[in-house]
C-alpha cells in the first residue's frame, strides 16, 4: 500500500511542477466554455439544452490534454523498467497513475462543472446530476485512457493516435452521462443512465490496469 | 553477509526485429562473483541484461534466478537493474528520487547515506534537471547500492564518471561481490581483478 501511495503521490508532485497539476486542464475547460456562447450567440434557451452534452465532450477533451505524457515520459527516462521491478505488479503501476492522472483532472472538472453549467444557462435541477454523474464517470478518461497511453508509450507524436484510440472507448460515458443530466433537467428518473455510467466506471476499472500492463509489456520487450 | 543467489541463463536467443543478435548463449553467475559482459556495440549486451531481468522475454531459452536452493518465480525482488537510461525524475530532487524508489521497491539503506557514498551529499536536495551526466549516472548507481539487492544487473555503471566516482563505483561492486552478492555487467573496462568475462560476437 505504501508503495501504491508513493507513486501516485510522485505523479502528483511531477504533474504539479511539470504542466501546472490541475489548472492545465481547468483552463482548457474554462476556455473552450466561453467560446460556446460566442460561437453559437446569445441563445440563451439554446445554450441551456446544449450544456450538459457540451460540458462532458469539454471534460472528455481536457481529460484528453495531459494524457499523452502518463507513459510517454517513464518510458523514455528508463523509469518504466524501475516501475516493471517494482514490490507491486505493473497493474498496480498503471493503476495508481491513472489515479493520479484523474486527481488532477478529472476531479477539478467535475468542481468546476456547476460553475460553468451556470454560464451556459443549464436549468438548476441539473446541477447535482452533472456534478454527481462526473464524479462517477470522470475517471474512466484516466482508466479506459490509460489503455491508449500505454499503446503510444513508445510514439514520439503518439498524441493523435491515442485521441483515435481513446475517444471510441468515451463514447459511451459521454452519451449516458449527458443522458443522465438531460433526464434529471427533463423530470425523468436519471437512475438508470447512472447505473450505466457506475458499469462502465466499474468496467474501466478492472480492464483498464490490465490492458495498460500488457501494453507496457510489449513496449518493454 | 548476502543470501546468495545464482542467475543461470540456459540456450538464450534474442531477436530484434529480422536480426538475431545471439543464439545458444548459456550462462552461470555464481554468488560471489562478478560477471562481464563484453563485445562490440549493438552485439546484445543490454538485451542480454534486460533478459536476465526479466523485461524482456527470450527467444528462445530460459532465466532462472535461485535462491539459497529454492526457484524464486518473482526475480524482481531480487535484483536490481541499472540500465543505461538513469530512470531519474528531472522535476525532482536527487533525494525524492531515492525516497520513491525506497517505497516503489524497498531499501536496505537510507538515501542520504546512499547519496554521501557516492559524492552526492551536497547536491542531494537539488533537482536532478541540474545534475551533469556523471552526477546523474552517480545517483543512478546510489538507487542501486540502497535498495541493495543480491543480485545487481549493469549496464555501462561507469558510463560519463569521472575518475573518483568510478573508483567509489568499483569499490562498492568489489564490496558487494566480496559479501556474496551476483553481479554481472555490460562494461568496456576491467572493474575487479578476477572477474569472469562473457562475450557476446
Amino acid at each position: 500500500m505504501s508503495a501504491f501511495l508513493a507513486l501516485i503521490r510522485r505523479d502528483l508532485l511531477l504533474s504539479f511542477r511539470i504542466g501546472g497539476g490541475p489548472f492545465l486542464g481547468l483552463a482548457f475547460f474554462l476556455t473552450v466554455t466561453a467560446m460556446l456562447p460566442l460561437g453559437v450567440g446569445a441563445k440563451l434557451n439554446l445554450l441551456g439544452e446544449a450544456a450538459a452534452g457540451f460540458l462532458w465532450v469539454a471534460a472528455a477533451l481536457a481529460s484528453l490534454l495531459s494524457l499523452d505524457r502518463l507513459f510517454q515520459a517513464d518510458a523514455e527516462d528508463g523509469s518504466l523498467d524501475q516501475l516493471a521491478l517494482g514490490a507491486l505488479p505493473l497493474e498496480f503501476a498503471v493503476l495508481a497513475k491513472a489515479i493520479a492522472h484523474w486527481l488532477t483532472t478529472g476531479l477539478p472538472l467535475t468542481l468546476a462543472a456547476p460553475v460553468l453549467a451556470l454560464m451556459l444557462n443549464m436549468p438548476e435541477a441539473g446541477y447535482a446530476t452533472l456534478t454527481l454523474s462526473l464524479l462517477v464517470g470522470s475517471p474512466v478518461f484516466s482508466l479506459a485512457g490509460a489503455i491508449g497511453a500505454a499503446l503510444t508509450a513508445g510514439l514520439r507524436r503518439g498524441g493523435l493516435l491515442l485521441s483515435l484510440l481513446v475517444l471510441p472507448l468515451f463514447v459511451p460515458v459521454v452519451v449516458f452521462g449527458a443522458g443522465a443530466v438531460s433526464a434529471a433537467i427533463n423530470g425523468f428518473e436519471p437512475g438508470p443512465a447512472f447505473l450505466f455510467l457506475g458499469a462502465i466506471s466499474l468496467f474501466s476499472l478492472v480492464l483498464g490496469p490490465v490492458a495498460g500492463a500488457a501494453a507496457l509489456r510489449i513496449h518493454l520487450s | 553477509m548476502i543470501a546468495g543467489v545464482e542467475v543461470t541463463g540456459q540456450g538464450l536467443s534474442c531477436r530484434r526485429g529480422d536480426r538475431l543478435l545471439f543464439e545458444g548463449l548459456s550462462l552461470t553467475a555464481r554468488p560471489g562473483t562478478l560477471t562481464a559482459i563484453t563485445g562490440p556495440n549493438g552485439s546484445g549486451k543490454t538485451s542480454l541484461l534486460r533478459m536476465i531481468a526479466g523485461l524482456l522475454k527470450p527467444e528462445a531459452g530460459a532465466v532462472t534466478l535461485k535462491k539459497a536452493g529454492a526457484v524464486d518465480d518473482e526475480p524482481g525482488s531480487l535484483l536490481c537493474y541499472l540500465g543505461h537510461h538513469d530512470a531519474l525524475k528531472a522535476q525532482m530532487t536527487a533525494r525524492e528520487n531515492l525516497d520513491f524508489a525506497a517505497r516503489w521497491q524497498g531499501a536496505a539503506r537510507e538515501a542520504g547515506e546512499a547519496l554521501g557514498r557516492l559524492g552526492m551529499a551536497r547536491q542531494a536536495d537539488l533537482p536532478v534537471g541540474y545534475f551533469s551526466a556523471g552526477q546523474r549516472r552517480r545517483t543512478a548507481f546510489a538507487r542501486c547500492w540502497m535498495v541493495g539487492r543480491p543480485v545487481w544487473l549493469l549496464d555501462e555503471p561507469t558510463a560519463a564518471l569521472d575518475s573518483a566516482g568510478r573508483a567509489v563505483v568499483i569499490e562498492l561492486i568489489a564490496a558487494h561481490v566480496a559479501e556474496g552478492g551476483t553481479v554481472i555487467a555490460a562494461t568496456h573496462e576491467p572493474l575487479i581483478a578476477g572477474a569472469a568475462e562473457l562475450r557476446i560476437v
